[in-house]
């Protein structure tokens, strides 16, 4: 019973490590006023790019970091589109989703000559090197990711509760010609914003393959930037909420896998939970909770 | 005059092009240390582009801009905050769900290193503020909770927090009751003793008689005049401010009432945080009466015409009209009972500004046989309509017809709204707002067609919250506060003083 229980914790928190980047990333860019529909394709340029930099140096911390740049490029024209060219967000969102999963696949197949790569020489690691130290406890000894994430949940939380930054960010998310009128660049802000969201999207897609998977497959990123959205939403815009919300539909992932699948409801079934859930998160949701006032409202001087 | 170093603003051959539109065209002006200067115009002559160019939220495309006897580049609001000018604006610039202190420090934080900011230190700079000029408010209240008069002295501690030696006041009193207007001129006269200069934009006369020194008048984009205050008359600046005699009272005769053609009975609605805006409203307007409704924004003004028109549901009571229930229905059953209404917003509710003149005349009506046969619109017929109203009610240019509405000014659009609503000869006509936004000229053809309206015999119900407005129009005054009306007056009995005071839940007595 206990090996049981560990067992689900420790898939819960695993599973909930790629969607808190995602969601912590499209919290950054929400706060600042650009919905970011595109963490899908931002995710899944990320897994492409961490397994292939991580195949091709050898090293899984340059995939990791690689991951995040091919996230924040692909992040950029989401920014260039948006903000500078003030076009509809979810249009431009929809684009992103469509080109990560393309790019994905052509640089993959480029790099490795098939769709599904191989195994990564070397996973990201775990807390522990040897985890035997936990003895029973062994299922804690969890991916670094996964506390990567969580210190990232903190710093968010304190850059938006204690620092002039986090202020400004969401008066920017509010009400961007209060924050002009002010002398602050309203542009500059949404562009970081959403560029560190595609970091941390791509950062997001990397946990998946390098921490999780070891390789790339066309679905390792398969409705993750999605659920990672709706996790924004029921996470109320607040960076606690919404890494309690990861949790919450890595729980629903976790159970997916022990569950499994049985005499009393076939796999296929069970394997919907995550996504059945996000559905009816939204409908419950969505509308209301407030998010950022002007946020999917480009700003124009 | 030179440039001089006792002037703490000197604006020189100021001109501002928006395409081919010029709203500047070479202004000059003038403005003393220490002095409250009022700028004076219609709406579009050009003063808050004037403002927004010494502020740095516009860029002039000619001109040159001295502070205190030096020539500064004006770029950006930055470099307008570094040499002291802070503004003011007339719609508010504050962050609805922030506190008062953070949206006092937004861009100008105190912090303690790492960006943590220093509240401690920010709030007592705050209250040092606060104590120095009387101006009283909650730190840490949240803006979306405190009152209008109470975010406009956010507003002026913001400035002052970024070391304001000139304050720009754009319309600061549009909103307020005049309890609060009072206390916003006695504010800026210990800002003015303290050494500080304040510039204040507006379109009232009496606030300039009352605060300011002298006065320049901006008429369309030119520079008219400037005044010394004291020696001049209300009519005098109207008459320059609009380029030829203007009537400020509005003429009519003394009301014949007839029965009662509209009710309200014991209403209460919701507004979108599920709370009650109107609570127990109770109102009754005859053929032939004019009955105004003074108040102030917020105080269920909205939620009643909302629920009269039946964009908003009614939780409990009535309205009839000619003795008809028409609450819960739909808005086309209420325009079918002939009730007409011209919306606050007009180019929100009142039009589809991407619509004809033509369509936008036929949008209540489309689907009678006139205008249309099955299902097809007879634009012919649309067409001929327009022209008919553009050519009745005057409304330029006079062939608009087949152009969109958005194209028209503002006093224009209100008459094609005007002409629509009136056309279904209706027996009630709300009109909320009916001014905002128009110039003089406008102003006084929306009067005159109210009253015109009344001596045919309709009910008129109207809701401004210009309290001059109300004053001058109605037979009958109702003032309404926190969702009810708190009391009703005949015209001419009762003083603005009074008014204002029940509009902010004061008690009269006696």
């Amino acid at each position: 019973m206990l090996s049981k229980l560990l067992l689900l914790i420790s898939n819960t928190v695993m599973y909930s490590t790629p969607l808190a980047f995602g969601a912590l990333g499209g919290l950054i860019s929400e706060k600042s006023g650009v919905t970011n529909i595109g963490l899908e394709g931002m995710m899944t340029i990320g897994a492409a790019t961490g397994v292939s930099a991580a195949y091709l140096s050898g090293s899984p911390w340059v995939g990791f970091l690689c991951a995040g740049i091919a996230g924040a490029l692909m992040a950029l024209l989401h920014a260039v589109a948006s903000i500078s060219f003030r076009a509809d967000q979810s249009v431009s969102g929809i684009a992103i989703n469509l080109l990560g999963a393309g790019a994905s696949l052509f640089l993959v197949r480029i790099v490795f000559g098939s769709l599904n790569t191989p195994p990564v020489p070397k996973k990201l690691p775990r807390i522990f090197s040897d985890s035997s130290v936990l003895g029973a406890f062994s299922r804690l000894n969890f991916e670094v990711t996964a506390v990567i994430a969580f210190i990232l949940m903190l710093v968010i939380w304190f850059i938006f509760a204690k620092t002039k930054w986090g202020l400004r960010i969401s008066s920017v998310g509010e009400h961007p010609r209060v924050a002009d009128s002010l002398g602050l660049n309203v542009y500059k802000i949404r562009y970081i914003c959403v560029i560190t969201s595609g970091f941390l999207a791509g950062l997001g897609g990397a946990s998946m393959t390098l921490s999780i998977l070891s390789n790339f497959v066309p679905t390792a990123i398969s409705g993750h930037g999605f659920i990672a959205l709706t996790a924004v939403i029921f996470g109320k815009w607040k960076p606690v909420g919404v890494y309690l919300s990861c949790l919450f539909f890595g729980l629903a992932q976790a159970l997916v896998i022990q569950l499994g699948g049985g005499s009393l409801l076939s796999s296929q079934i069970v394997a919907m939970l995550p996504y059945v859930l996000t559905v009816i998160v939204l409908v419950v949701f969505v509308g209301r909770s407030v998010g950022p006032k002007a946020s999917g409202v480009p700003y124009e001087k | 005059m030179r440039i001089q170093e006792d002037y703490a603003v000197q604006m020189r051959g100021i001109t501002k092009r928006f395409g081919t539109f010029t709203a500047l065209d070479s202004v000059d002006i003038d403005i003393k240390r220490g002095t409250i200067h009022s700028i004076l115009g219609e709406n579009g002559a050009g003063k808050t582009t004037l403002m927004s160019i010494l502020y740095g939220l516009l860029n002039a495309d000619e001109g040159e801009i001295y502070i205190n006897g030096k020539k500064v580049d004006v770029k950006n609001p930055n470099v307008a905050i570094e040499h002291g000018i802070g503004m003011v604006h007339q719609h508010f610039m504050l962050v609805e769900n922030f506190t008062i202190a953070q949206n006092i420090i937004l861009g100008m934080e105190e912090t303690k290193g790492f960006g943590v900011i220093d509240i401690d230190k920010a709030n007592k700079k705050i209250l040092d503020i606060i104590e120095k000029y009387g101006l009283e408010v909650d730190p840490n209240a949240v803006i979306e909770e405190v009152s209008v008069g109470m975010q406009q002295k956010v507003e002026i501690i913001k400035a002052l927090y970024r070391g304001a030696d000139i304050l720009i006041l754009d319309e600061p009193t549009a909103v307020l009751t005049p309890q609060e207007i009072e206390e916003l001129l006695n504010i800026m006269h210990k800002l003015v003793d303290d050494g500080k200069t304040v510039i204040i934009i507006t379109h009232k006369l009496k606030e300039i008689k009352q605060s300011a020194e002298k006065c320049t008048i901006l008429r369309r984009g030119k520079y008219i005049d400037t005044v010394d205050v004291a020696n001049v008359s209300e009519e005098e600046l109207a008459n320059l401010m609009v380029g030829r005699a203007v009537n400020l009272v509005v003429d009519k005769s003394p009301a014949k009432f007839g029965d009662v053609v509209f009710e309200i009975d014991d209403l209460y609605v919701k507004n979108e945080k599920d709370l009650y805006a109107v609570k127990g409203l109770n109102l009754k307007i005859r053929r032939g009466e004019i009955l105004g409704i003074a108040g102030v924004d917020g105080n269920g003004q909205k939620e009643l015409v909302e629920a009269i028109t039946n964009l908003r549901p009614t939780d409990k009571g009535e309205i009839k009209i000619n003795g008809k229930e028409i609450q819960n229905t739909s808005p086309k059953n209420v325009i079918e009972n002939k009730v007409a209404t011209i919306h606050e917003d007009r180019q929100k509710v009142g039009l589809v500004l991407d619509f004809t003149v033509a369509e936008n005349v036929i949008l209540e009506s489309f689907n009678k046989p006139e205008y249309s046969k099955r299902g097809i619109i007879l634009k012919d017929k649309a067409v001929k309509k327009a022209k008919e109203l553009i050519k009745k009610f005057d409304i330029r240019p006079d062939d608009c017809e087949n152009l969109p509405v958005k194209g028209l000014s503002g006093g224009n659009q209100q008459k094609v709204i005007i002409a629509r609503e009136l056309e279904n000869n209706p027996d009630l006509l709300i009109a909320v707002q009916p001014t905002r936004g128009l110039d003089v000229g406008a102003i006084e053809y929306i009067h005159k067609t109210l009253v015109q309206e009344r001596d045919k015999g309709k009910a008129i119900l109207l809701i401004s919250f210009e309290l001059d407005e109300i004053m001058n129009l109605s037979d009958t005054i109702a003032v309404i506060y926190d969702g009810a009306i708190v009391d009703t007056f005949e015209q001419g009995t009762i003083d603005e003083r009074t008014i204002g005071l029940l509009m902010a839940g004061g008690k009269v007595n006696g």
